[in-house]
């Protein structure tokens, strides 16, 4: 089990890490997400040893790593941009971490051969790896990686690089790899949908701070902050001040709103409501949690309608997805359930 | 693990310590055996014991030789450009049967020894050279008719065959890889070709077009072995005299000052040159797209082409070859032969280099000098390589300490050989450090010599090594000896190669710190190959040619063998 226990970093003056702790249980796959510059590709490289924290601390199995140096850590690194040796081919670059361990000949010939078919490329043994297109890079880049059998995995953005196609169909391979060997694996990445593929858990980190840690859709159905939401891109954000409990009432510039107070740290003072599209209702009149603006713009999205909505100056693109087209000009009118609107930290 | 380990070990991990530890040992070296033999000559001039003082100057002889030198290597560079930027336009837009061959020829000139150069031209246009002794059999003419030799034109001659492929290799390089879409737009935009040529292609050429004829201008004016051996005693340019006054008329204060003066000369130049380099450095962008290289057309162009083609060709080929075949074929007499004599094929010279007849200059047989320079050069390329490496990983630390120690290494750029000649002669002249007692001497200076070339090329090598490469080792559990041993080591070891070859060559040709240095029992091949070609006789003449030969063939082999190994991003200017 790895323990990062509040890892700080700064980057030139500025903190880049600010106390960050988490831990990785040893069969799972974590994904670290977050935007350019979070300090996620900084973690990762404080994990494998390739730079020094500068303060809390990196322990596996409870042994402190920070006297560890990187070749003795016995992690595997997949590297943004793949990293292979130019100078050696396919087979070679498999094979070099399992040459560092001292292995008999025979044994790292066995094991390479394991590795390739795993990412089926056994016809491409003896090829020079600069010869590769990037998803053929990327496969045998996972593979030197795990041939040696390291006891965690940290893939650096690994389809970074790589178009969008590419991208989804080698994200699949990389989940079943990932269930097959079962090594504990840390995930970085900037993209969302790609985290939800192959994520069990997420750790969402903003400005050097992990935001929010849990399950995939536990974070997409209870984002608890405005950053989170917005970073999801999850809806229309309405600033608020909450001026009831029980029931859970917010006063905002376009309207007075019961929302959800389920499961959500107490709200106090000033909050955010999100509204987002897709549970926007057209209901009859007389319903409380009511909206309504002029219909400035639609788009057909195949199975329904994004239709933006001028409320008044606070909210001039208000955002719904609705089943039915609308003119433009259009004076409509959506009303939401409580049990949707949920209140975010600022 | 201790406190105080814990802090070696962080300190050590600084950049500035470590790039500081690189830094040492080639710190130490330009220290003692560049500046300061810099430093001597500076001295030489204010210390009383050589009772200079500048009233006593003549000062004519100062400005005369400046003069000359700026003249001739002005018309050098002129005629240089005459012949390179055709050459350049042949080679970034055509295609021509031969272009291979032509190309490979065009390197030749950069790595060959002047006094192989020297003797080309002396084979070809010197009174004992084809073009004469045809002309004398033609018309059975007792002299030589062509007066070639000891002029300025041969001065002119030789330093256009120099330099005309740096002209080409600079700006066909920076021509090929302008962007066509830049043309085509001006093109869209109706301009004609003329002028699009002239207000797109030659405003963009223009820094490498600059930047090409300074380094020409540099080439010349600090050239030594041409001038000496093609120009004679009458062309006296600064480097010239510099050797004259100091080995012939031991007017050392003199050859001080000229030396000042001609390094600041060079330091202007080289600092120009630089400037001009780091602007043109500028990144393309990944979308664009080479200029593409066509067949000329029918007409003029066609004529154009073959034209240039073939005067490359006998620019290039002429003097080496027929300084091949004149050290194959006998054509007059021996020294105290009489009578008929037998014309025709012979390897006589090459049989004699092994002899040691008693009026042989050294005492030796000639390929002792060949031996020795071979001696020599593989010294320096243990020098050259080692410090060239620990340089190449000093400046690759992320420290601000190269900002201080990288123009370090510049100078001694700027330096010329003679320079350095002179410095060595007035600072180890006592044993046990004396030309005499520590032949070692020569090859420390041919290594002062070779190591920008040496630092220019492994450089940029271990710079385009990522990181990341030595990090995925790390990773995989090499530690940092394996990590260099598996990453850093094969990676270089092309450029480890070149650098070699290039230590090797310049080691094998160097004639300006070798003419103030040699010692007569240990000649190098070029100081040999300089006494034996002015001896009267044929045998003399057909060794100095023979082993003018055999140092070409060396030169061409290395050079032919860089080219097959040029990295991509490889460039020696």
């Amino acid at each position: 089990m790895l323990t990062i226990h509040q890892v700080e970093k700064t980057y030139e003056g500025q903190p880049l890490l600010k106390k960050v702790s988490f831990t990785v249980q040893n069969d799972e796959t974590v994904c670290l997400l977050g935007s350019s510059g979070s300090g996620k590709s900084t973690l990762l490289r404080i994990i494998a040893g390739l730079e020094d924290a500068e303060g809390g601390s990196v322990t596996w199995d409870g042994q402190d790593l920070t006297n560890i140096p990187v070749h003795e850590r016995e992690f595997g690194l997949m590297f943004q941009d793949y990293a292979l040796f130019p100078h050696r081919n396919v087979t070679e670059n498999i094979a070099f971490g399992l040459r560092m361990q001292g292995l008999p000949k025979e044994v790292i010939k066995k094991k390479v051969n394991a590795a390739l078919e795993t990412i089926h490329m056994t016809t491409f043994a003896k090829r020079k790896v600069t010869e590769l297109s990037g998803g053929e890079q990327q496969r045998v880049a996972l593979a030197r990686a795990l041939a040696p059998e390291p006891r965690l995995l940290m893939l650096d953005e690994p389809l970074g690089a790589l178009d969008r196609t590419l991208r989804e169909q080698l994200s699949q391979e990389l989940r079943r790899i990932l269930r097959e060997t079962q090594v504990p694996a840390i995930y970085v990445t900037h993209d969302q949908e790609e985290a939800f593929a192959i994520a069990d858990r997420l750790l969402l980190l903003h400005d050097g701070v992990i935001l929010q840690d849990g399950k995939p859709h536990e974070i997409y159905h209870h984002p608890h902050n405005v950053w989170v939401a917005k970073f999801f891109g999850l809806g229309n954000l309405v600033a608020g001040h909450v001026i009831d409990h029980n029931p859970l009432i917010v006063e905002t510039p376009v309207g007075r709103f019961l929302a959800d107070s389920t499961g959500q740290p107490e709200p106090l003072g000033e909050t955010t409501l999100l509204f987002r599209p897709g549970k926007a209702q057209i209901v009859p009149e007389g319903e409380t949690n009511r909206i309504t603006g002029e219909v400035i713009d639609q788009i057909f999205q195949g199975d329904r309608y994004l239709v933006t909505l001028n409320i008044n100056e606070t909210q001039p693109n208000f955002q719904v997805l609705l089943q039915e087209p609308h003119p433009i000009g259009e004076m409509l009118t959506v009303s939401y359930q409580p049990k949707d609107l949920l209140c975010l930290e600022n | 693990m201790s406190l105080r380990a814990d802090r070696l070990r962080s300190t050590f991990k600084k950049p500035t310590w470590r790039a500081a530890l690189f830094w040492l040992l080639p710190a130490l070296f330009l220290g003692v055996f560049f500046y300061q033999p810099l430093l001597a000559i500076f001295n030489l001039l204010i210390s009383p014991e050589w009772g200079f003082a500048p009233s006593t100057l003549n000062w004519s002889q100062v400005w005369q030789p400046l003069r000359f030198t700026a003249f001739q290597a002005t018309l050098s560079t002129l005629l240089t450009l005459l012949v390179g930027l055709p050459s350049a336009w042949l080679f970034a837009r055509f295609t021509f049967p031969g272009k291979k061959t032509l190309k490979l020829l065009s390197t030749l000139p950069f790595i060959l020894p002047t006094v192989v150069v020297a003797a080309g031209f002396n084979a070809l246009l010197g009174p004992r050279g084809w073009l004469n002794l045809g002309l004398m059999a033609l018309f059975n003419l007792d002299s030589p008719p062509v007066q070639f030799l000891n002029t300025f034109g041969a001065i002119l001659t030789a330093h256009v065959f120099y330099n005309t492929t740096i002209i080409i290799r600079v700006v066909s390089n920076a021509w090929s890889r302008q962007n066509v879409r830049i043309q085509q737009a001006a093109r869209v935009l109706g301009a004609s070709p003329w002028r699009t040529f002239r207000e797109v292609t030659l405003p963009l050429l223009r820094p490498a077009i600059l930047s090409a004829t300074l380094l020409v201008f540099l080439f010349n004016f600090t050239s030594f072995g041409v001038i000496l051996m093609l120009g004679g005693p009458q062309f006296a340019t600064l480097e010239v005299d510099i050797y004259i006054q100091a080995m012939h008329l031991l007017n050392l204060p003199l050859a001080a000052i000229l030396s000042i003066l001609q390094l600041i000369c060079t330091l202007i130049i080289t600092v120009g040159h630089n400037h001009l380099n780091r602007k043109t450095s500028q990144t393309i962008s990944t979308r664009s797209r080479n200029m593409p290289v066509r067949r000329p057309k029918r007409g003029v162009e066609t004529f154009i082409v073959v034209v240039l083609v073939i005067t490359l060709f006998t620019l290039l080929v002429s003097p080496l070859a027929a300084l091949a075949l004149r050290s194959v074929v006998k054509l007059d007499a021996n020294r105290g032969e009489r009578g008929e004599i037998e014309q025709g094929f012979t390897l006589q010279y090459y049989t004699a280099l092994w002899e040691n007849p008693r009026n042989s200059l050294f005492y030796v047989p000639p390929i002792e000098a060949g031996r020795n320079s071979l001696v020599f050069a593989l010294i320096t390329i243990a020098i050259a390589i080692s410090l060239g490496i620990l340089v190449a990983y000093g400046q690759n630390q992320p420290s601000r300490l190269n900002a201080f120690l990288d123009p370090l290494l510049m100078l001694p750029l700027g330096a010329s050989a003679i320079t350095l000649g002179l410095g060595f002669i007035i600072v180890f002249n006592k044993p046990p450090f004396s030309t005499l007692t520590f032949p070692i001497l020569l090859p420390i200076a041919h290594s002062l010599i070779a190591l920008p070339f040496v630092v220019r090329t492994l450089g940029p090598a271990l710079q385009s090594i990522p990181a990341s490469l030595r990090n995925a080792a790390r990773v995989l559990g090499a530690r940092p000896f394996r990590v260099w041993w598996e990453v850093d080591l094969p990676l270089m070891a092309p450029s480890i190669l070149v650098s070699m070859i290039f230590a090797l060559t310049i080691s094998l040709g160097e004639f300006g710190a070798s003419s103030f240095l040699t010692r007569p029992q240990f000649p190098t091949l070029p100081i040999a190959i300089y006494r034996y070609i002015s001896q009267p006789g044929a045998l003399n003449y057909g060794q100095a040619l023979a082993m003018s030969t055999l140092l070409m063939l060396v030169c061409a082999a290395g050079i032919f063998l860089i080219e097959r190994l040029r990295l991509p991003d490889m460039e020696i200017f």
